[in-house]
């Protein structure tokens, strides 16, 4: 008995001591964010001796973060819902209607989640298309972005969903995007809230495509801005630390609240059941 | 019956963005592989296999390869290292403690939910050799020869980009493990404990052969994403000290940026070819577990 007391002790405190390394960096940024520009110098651990709240006004001031934090809005919620919605319209026809054609076509889009893009030639893409440099493009970059990886997640969820009630619907004379969207939709909720959780915070937490396709300041997102703060004040991790709390607390936030979702769908393609 | 219940523009959307911003520029690739395409000049000239040729020759310090090597080399090194150490925390977090285990499953993944910039400045200053968190606490520790140059010493830079790489990634391969472990049925281990099996040999003759698939797919999923591996590098070394940490896609956005389109072009397209091969079995491969 006591062998598996002292087991126990040790695997509660391999745990924790993890737990503490996968955490440092965040408690790093919180502590370091109320610290004084000398005192954060060099980043340390200790606690601030005096509570510096004005770096956060400081940062929201000259990061121009009110601008960024409404671009990473605007982008992450309009790609995840244009994202989300065609995935979801293309996922449940070539789930439903599996001819061969179909089928290719389903393999077609998600070989998209391997696919390594061309940032070169996209960017002649965008140019043709008049959507470098707008926010408009950025949007479709990141919905289409998105699309591979939604298809595969809500493609297996729809063949859980029985065909009956699409018969019953059918007899009673729906149309097809009645069918879909009151019948099917409102069925697809715990997959779509997976798919979109995940998209939206991919696309909260990447600073590519801007960095590649916007040019202009005013179309920054927090990512962005974080990285051209850090550029012009490295010397000053206090204001840096304040920055990066700003930009990650809505995720963690999300995080928090929708976590049950995230682990579900990072898990749904992996694992049978 | 079925394509007026089901009508094929319904895919329409998905499929429209999906050629633009996917298909189209993959296949521009391939012709422009074959061109001087740059930003000094609104000319393309058909250059044949020149961009390959330089690719495949060059020395000193554009060599292509050695950037293709340490895309190879990161990209094992972090397929080891996080399969092994998920695993393990997969086991202790299902098997090894009950109290508390959903916390740390949180606590875990969350560096995976952070933005890879955030990780990386963070990760920059951790590892400053004069002031950073972990230096001082070796040497505080009296541990003053692992104290290391870490991201600015041609040695150590990728090794320690892979640390934190590892760092990051582990948490998100430790849950997909934990769903596997989880699916594996409780009797399997009764009865290997009626029989008298060790821990160790229940672990290496129930749960390593019953996890095969699922960690094949992890596997797949670090390989995908180390050939890709870009932010982390870009922000924590920029590719230094020289170029010993440049990797394959690093040196895209190096050629892009010093206008050289043809030739990053060239890059992108070679690693294109080799991942829709991976990607081909990959594909296959998740959607037979997702059939099941």
């Amino acid at each position: 008995m006591p062998m598996r007391r002292i087991q126990s002790v040790l695997n509660h405190t391999l745990a924790l001591v993890v737990s503490l390394i996968m955490f440092i960096p965040v408690y790093l940024v919180i502590v370091n964010s109320l610290k004084s520009k000398a005192e954060a110098a060099a980043m340390g651990a200790a606690l601030p001796t005096a509570l510096h709240w004005e770096n956060f006004a400081t940062v929201v001031e000259k990061g121009k973060l009110v601008t960024a934090f409404g671009n990473s809005v605007l982008y992450a919620v309009g790609a995840t819902l244009i994202g989300t919605t065609v995935a979801a319209l293309a996922a449940y026809v070539l789930s439903r209607n599996r001819t061969r054609f179909n089928r290719a076509v389903y393999f077609f889009i998600i070989m998209g989640i391997a696919m390594p893009t061309n940032f070169v030639t996209l960017m002649k893409v965008m140019q043709l298309t008049h959507l470098i440099n707008t926010q408009l493009g950025i949007i479709l970059l990141y919905a289409s972005m998105s699309i591979p990886f939604s298809v595969f997640l809500i493609y297996a969820f729809i063949g859980t969903i029985p065909r009956e009630l699409d018969e019953a619907a059918i007899i009673d004379g729906c149309s097809p995007v009645r069918l879909f969207f009151s019948v099917i939709y409102p069925l697809l909720t715990p997959v779509l809230v997976t798919a979109g959780v995940l998209n939206l915070l991919g696309i909260w937490n990447e600073f590519l495509l801007p960095l590649y396709y916007l040019n202009s300041s005013a179309y920054w997102p927090m990512t962005l801005a974080v990285y051209n703060f850090f550029g012009q004040f490295q010397a000053d991790w206090s204001l840096v630390s304040a920055d990066i709390v700003l930009t990650i607390v809505p995720v963690i936030v999300i995080y928090l609240f929708a976590q049950r979702f995230i682990l579900s769908g990072m898990t749904a393609g992996s694992v049978k059941g | 019956m079925k394509s007026r219940a089901y009508p094929f523009y319904f895919a329409g959307g998905a499929l429209a963005l999906y050629l633009l911003f996917y298909v189209l520029p993959a296949v521009m690739g391939f012709y422009y592989a074959f061109t001087d395409w740059n930003s000094y000049t609104t000319e393309v000239n058909f250059v044949g296999l020149e961009n390959f040729r330089l690719i495949f020759t060059s020395g000193g310090s554009q060599n292509y390869m050695h950037f293709v090597r340490n895309t190879i080399i990161f990209t094992i090194a972090t397929i080891l290292l996080k399969t092994a150490i998920a695993l393990g925390l997969a086991v202790l977090l299902t098997n090894g403690i009950r109290r508390l285990a959903y916390f740390h499953r949180v606590v875990m993944y969350l560096p995976a939910v952070l933005p890879m910039l955030v990780v990386s400045l963070v990760f920059k200053s951790i590892l400053n050799p004069a002031t950073g968190l972990l230096n001082t606490t070796l040497r505080s520790l009296g541990l003053d020869f692992l104290a290391q140059r870490w991201l600015v010493d041609v040695t150590w830079a990728l090794p320690s980009v892979i640390g934190v790489d590892t760092w990051r990634g582990v948490g998100y391969i430790m849950v997909i493990l934990i769903a596997g472990l989880q699916a594996i049925p409780k009797e399997y281990y009764e009865a290997a404990a009626i029989d008298g099996a060790s821990g160790w040999a229940a672990f290496r003759r129930i749960t390593l052969p019953l996890m095969m698939p699922v960690l094949t797919v992890t596997t797949v999923l670090n390989l995908l994403y180390g050939l890709k591996v870009f932010d982390i590098v870009f922000v924590l070394t920029n590719g230094g000290p020289g170029r010993a940490t440049d990797t394959v896609y690093t040196a895209i956005f190096d050629e892009f940026s010093k206008g050289r389109y043809g030739v990053a072009t060239t890059l992108s397209t070679l690693l294109f070819l080799i991942m829709i091969v991976l990607g081909y079995f990959v594909i296959r491969l998740m959607h037979r577990e997702a059939e099941e």
